[in-house]
């Protein structure tokens, strides 16, 4: 295997990571059909940090955040979250780590929609059977903005309110890091500045970590730094990006694509 | 669009399985019934061709199938020559039948003998209509004098003996046991075996010696014809030599008459058993409509598309009942298949009760497979219709929206439907108990099914209480989890309300019953307690008569005040069978302290009593005339009086021993009342009369409480064949379940997958399944055992004039069915669970 990652976490970073992935490969099929999703990432992020993970279609940033998310499984490499290595933990151990460790907002059905928007925020404590903090419940709460809506039901709020109970209930354990899918890509323009704000803040305020898989270099700029994906491997990085920076960077990397596509040819 | 209907269902394997079960096995029941009656029918009917020649010489009126055994006249020997120098006859062969003859095995049990009779005849070398011998033998010799008999090969198996051994006789005859020498086993002509009858063969003279005092008498005369000679022609010779009160007769006729008699209880049979497919049935169309709700709103943006693109109302209606009408034929054809596993599961519930079918096969008759196929493609489109007509009015636009809600019905309307047909149900009953007899129980009946229905529809109103009563214990004990659970069961209430109403149907029916059962025990308990006077009763377990001689012998025993012998005879009233008792008035009185209007001491032989619901239902009052048909001839007898139905007197009519025997019935005792003298040593008479019966198995002497558990014994098997039949209805309802919350964890893929992300774990997600089954089994269990416990009083006030008149409610069994549906919930969820904690986590989240 050949350790191609250009950049990684610790060479940007003096802070400890929340999060690490060493030489990851993901291979879906085999033989003719063998797809490598990730092919030897190695990546770091640093806690209190919020950064955004880019790339074209298929460049496996999303199978990435999976698997450092312990929803999916690896084919080779080593995942850390906080202090606990990922390997060889059964499926009990991990859904405990999902619930204790790690946050997760999805593009979206983020909320059960049975449960009260309080209901749903506290669902993963409720689920291991813990109290939630009361000021740290308030905090957050305060935050998202939505101490006037809590008795609702999913369906009687926007998307954008439901979006932000997704993003209150995945800070309510305290988790070492949040994981956000697309958060935006069902959202208005108003909306999304809701949510971003909102995980800006909690980085800023609450020092929480946040990784966040987007293809908007507008969402993308939100954060403190970009990690850009190609054909399974890191291919970049941008501290500080702007939407144009990154904009720019995106085409690069798609005209790259279709060049090597054709090369190929 | 069938393509398209095609295309669907192969796409949805498992929800086509899920909908196809309920009717497989509400077609299984139905099939099942109707070929299980066909092989009992079939059994019986090769007995009846199996034994019968081309023409029976019997005394006028007898022979007839279910007199057999009790008619005690018969044909001089003398006859038989007469016959067999006719030229029309090849072959006049004398037999004397008798009933009442068992075998005691080398265990000491008695074989058979829990209905089916057992039959004793001499061996007679006549040919059935069928062709073959009536018997043949198989091994061994035939019997050669008194001490020897052939009996037939499967009850010789089932006691354990072999060709040379000593076996034990129970008999109804002045020796009520005998031993003989086994000489040889024998074979039954007809296909079916004995359908649990034993058969013993006898030495001509030793059976009339042993039941006939010794007279060169038969019962009936077998003629074969001889070559070109019809069975018209045969009877009609014959007749020309007979004496007075001899007929002759083909048979044909003979045969015909004797399958008429059994079909009619077959019938009986087959009603029984069909009565319980409509209930299996009715369970299952809850489950169709539910079913196909549930596939229709999963599809509903599906079938909006079709509507965008251009499709009628009607041709997606259309679409939707063609998937119907295949699942439906698939389904039947299944349910004809797993009905014939039924039948032979019947088969095996029925022997326990004595109808052993043996090795009769199981037919499939083309009338089945009709009835099968109709009753599953109609109650299938019935019960599809309405989720179609639904299906059709989903607006086009719903394509284009992200959450599509099917248009409903606002529950308002369903509930005042609902309301309004329990009110009718209401107004039924009441007017049922205004009205009298059948048509009282009539409108009863109606009511009770119009308000089981009413509840039905408006299960999820009522529903909302016992599963918001449920979450509170939910939430405290299983936290978040609970909450989740009485969510989910709330989310749709019509769909939980269907599913429940299945299994509410079902235990309503197993409550009501429970309760009559009880009501009928304790009745018989009261009954026997305030009637019976006697200190000790004789009764034979089986039901059959036994000898007189241990009553005479009885009656010797000092310390012993009187003996009051009751008699069975089953003759004729108004052309149905009427359970008549005999007993000499004033032994009777003493035996039995029955408050009879018109008295039980001075009842002449030209008179008889009737219980109160008979002479009611016959509209008889005292003074009217009753004519029995008994095989002699029509006795005409005058109601003097009526009494209380009870369990002490065992009959329905009752008559003198004298007027019993005048009609030309055996005297043969069913019950034998023994009083004893003040100050006797109960003890000791006990120990004296024990010594009478040791030898009869069957025939057990009891005091009041043990003849009551005896009684009541009766009452509680029938009710263990009633819960099996039913229990079929509830499996049905337990698939309903599991379909529901199958088809639920479909719908709810995302949800389950998010729920699995944030951390819930395996074990955590099958247990709030678990509890959403639960919560939906209870929902039913309680709707249901309270429907039963309102139906089975208002139904035991009903009927309390015919013998029920004593209120039981068995409140521990009651309790205990639910906590059985709350089990049965727990195996629901079994599969459905495993099936979502499976689910892989991220397909769940990216499912549509």
């Amino acid at each position: 295997m050949t350790q191609t990652a250009t950049a990684t976490g610790t060479a940007a970073s003096d802070r400890a990571p929340a999060a690490s992935a060493r030489n990851l490969t993901k291979v879906y099929g085999g033989g003719q059909t063998e797809v490598r999703a990730l092919d030897g990432i190695s990546v770091d992020f640093a806690a209190r940090e919020f950064t955004a993970v880019m790339g074209p279609s298929g460049s496996g940033k999303s199978t990435l955040m999976h698997c450092l998310a312990a929803l999916d499984s690896v084919t080779s490499g080593d995942i850390t979250v906080g202090e606990t290595p990922l390997n060889g933990l059964s499926d009990k151990a991990l859904t405990a780590l999902r619930r204790d460790r790690i946050g997760f907002v999805f593009q979206s059905f983020n909320l059960v929609p049975t449960l009260t928007a309080h209901e749903n925020i506290v669902l993963p404590l409720a689920i291991a059977g813990r109290q939630p903090d009361q000021d740290w419940y308030d905090t957050v709460v305060q935050a998202v903005g939505l101490a006037d809506r809590l008795g609702h039901k999913p369906t009687e709020l926007s998307g954008g309110q439901q979006q932000r109970v997704a993003c209150a209930r995945a800070l309510m354990s305290r988790p070492a890091i949040v994981f956000a899918d697309e958060p935006t890509g069902n959202l208005d323009s108003a909306a999304t500045a809701e949510v971003l704000g909102f995980l800006r803040r909690t980085v800023d305020e609450f020092d929480q970590t946040v990784v966040m898989v987007t293809h908007d270099p507008i969402a993308a700029a939100y954060t403190d730094r970009v990690v850009f994906l190609a054909d399974g491997r890191v291919v970049g990085e941008m501290r500080r990006p702007t939407s144009d920076a990154v904009l720019e960077k995106m085409k690069e990397l798609s005209a790259r694509e279709v060049a090597g596509t054709a090369a190929e040819r | 669009m069938l393509r398209f209907s095609l295309r669907n269902l192969l796409a949805r394997k498992l929800r086509l399985a899920l909908s196809g079960f309920a009717i497989v096995l509400g077609v299984a029941f139905v099939a099942g019934s109707f070929i299980f009656t066909d092989a009992l029918g079939g059994a019986f009917s090769g007995i009846i061709k199996g034994t019968t020649a081309d023409t029976e010489v019997l005394p006028q009126g007898g022979g007839d199938f279910t007199s057999a055994g009790e008619d005690a006249r018969t044909i001089p020997e003398s006859v038989e020559a007469d016959l067999a120098a006719l030229p029309e006859v090849a072959a006049a062969n004398g037999y004397d039948q008798v009933l009442g003859v068992f075998v005691i095995g080398a265990d000491g049990e008695l074989v058979g003998g829990n209905g089916p009779p057992g039959l004793a005849f001499n061996y007679t070398e006549t040919q059935a209509i069928t062709g073959e011998p009536i018997t043949t033998l198989v091994a061994g010799e035939l019997p050669d004098g008194a001490s020897e008999v052939a009996i037939d090969e499967g009850t010789v198996e089932e006691a354990g003996y072999e060709v040379g051994d000593q076996v034990e006789l129970v008999t109804p005859g002045a020796e009520p046991v005998m031993t003989a020498t086994l000489s040889g086993t024998i074979a039954f002509g007809s296909e079916g075996g004995l359908v649990g009858a034993t058969l013993t063969i006898f030495e001509d003279q030793a059976i009339q010696d042993l039941f006939f005092n010794r007279r060169d008498v038969y019962t009936g005369i077998s003629l074969n014809a001889a070559e070109g000679v019809s069975q018209e022609e045969l009877a009609a010779a014959a007749q020309e030599v007979l004496p007075a009160g001899v007929e002759a007769r083909t048979g044909d006729d003979f045969a015909a008459e004797n399958e008429d008699a059994v079909g009619e209880v077959l019938g009986f049979i087959n009603i029984f058993l069909l009565v319980f497919a409509a209930v299996a049935v009715v369970v299952g169309t809850f489950l169709i409509v539910n079913t196909f709700s549930i596939l229709v709103a999963q599809r509903s943006r599906e079938l909006a598309l079709l509507r965008a693109l251009g499709a009628s109302r009607r041709q997606v209606n259309r679409a939707v009942l063609a998937e119907a009408l295949v699942v439906a034929l698939i389904a039947s054809t299944l349910g004809l298949g797993v009905g014939y596993l039924l039948a032979l599961g019947l088969r095996v519930l029925f022997a326990t009760f004595g109808l052993d079918l043996g090795g009769a096969s199981l037919t499939l008759e083309p009338r089945t497979i009709a009835v099968s196929y109709a009753v599953g493609v109609v109650v299938t489109l019935v019960a599809a219709y309405l989720p179609a007509r639904r299906a059709a009015r989903i607006a086009p636009v719903a394509a284009m929206r992200d959450d599509v809600a099917l248009p409903e019905s606002s529950l308002r309307r369903r509930l005042l439907v609902g309301v309004l047909l329990g009110l009718a149900g209401v107004a039924a009953m009441v007017g049922g108990f205004a009205g009298s007899g059948g048509i009282g129980l009539t409108f009863i009946g109606l009511g009770m099914l119009a308000i089981l229905l009413g509840v039905a529809l408006v299960a999820p109103v009522l529903g909302r209480p016992v599963v918001a009563g449920l979450g509170v214990g939910y939430r405290r004990v299983f936290g978040s989890v609970g909450v989740l659970a009485t969510e989910n069961a709330r989310r749709n209430p019509r769909r939980t309300a269907a599913t429940a109403s299945a299994l509410m149907i079902g235990l309503t029916l197993v409550g009501l019953m429970s309760i009559l059962g009880a009501s009928a025990s304790a009745s018989t308990d009261e009954a026997i307690d305030k009637t019976l006077t006697a200190q000790l009763v004789i009764s034979n377990v089986i039901q059959t008569p036994f000898s007189t001689a241990i009553a005479e012998e009885a009656r010797k025993i000092e310390g012993v005040e009187s003996v009051a012998q009751f008699r069975q005879a089953f003759p004729d009233i108004d052309g149905s069978q009427a359970f008549v008792g005999a007993a000499d008035p004033e032994q009777l009185a003493q035996a039995l302290n029955i408050p009879s209007a018109g008295g039980l001491g001075a009842l002449p032989d030209d008179a008889v009593l009737a219980t109160t619901a008979q002479a009611e239902g016959k509209g008889l009052s005292v003074g009217d005339r009753v004519e029995m048909d008994f095989p002699v001839g029509t006795q005409s007898f005058t109601l003097v009086g009526t009494y209380p139905p009870s369990g002490a007197i065992p009959a329905d009519w009752l008559i003198t021993t004298d007027a019993l025997q005048a009609a030309g019935i055996k005297p043969a005792d069913s019950l034998v009342y023994i009083s004893l003298a003040d100050g006797a040593d109960r003890d000791a008479i006990r120990a004296d009369i024990e010594g009478l019966t040791d030898d009869l198995p069957t025939v057990t002497l009891k005091d009041p409480a043990e003849f009551a558990e005896e009684q009541k014994a009766q009452i509680n098997q029938f009710l263990g064949i009633v819960y099996a039949l039913l229990g079929l209805a509830i499996v049905i309802a337990v698939l309903g379940i599991v379909n529901t919350l199958a088809l639920s964890i479909i719908e709810r893929t995302r949800e389950v997958g998010l729920l699995r992300a944030i951390g819930m774990q395996r074990r955590q997600l099958r247990r709030m399944i678990r509890l959403e089954s639960v919560a939906i089994a209870l929902l039913g269990a309680v709707l249901g055992i309270v429907m039963g416990v309102v139906f089975g009083v208002v139904l035991q006030r009903a009927i309390a004039d015919q013998g029920l008149d004593v209120l039981s409610i068995p409140w521990a069994q009651l309790v205990l069915f639910v906590v059985v549906a709350a089990v049965v919930g727990v195996l629901a969820a079994l599969l459905p669970a495993r099936r979502a904690s499976r689910l892989d986590v991220l397909k769940a989240i990216g499912a549509e």
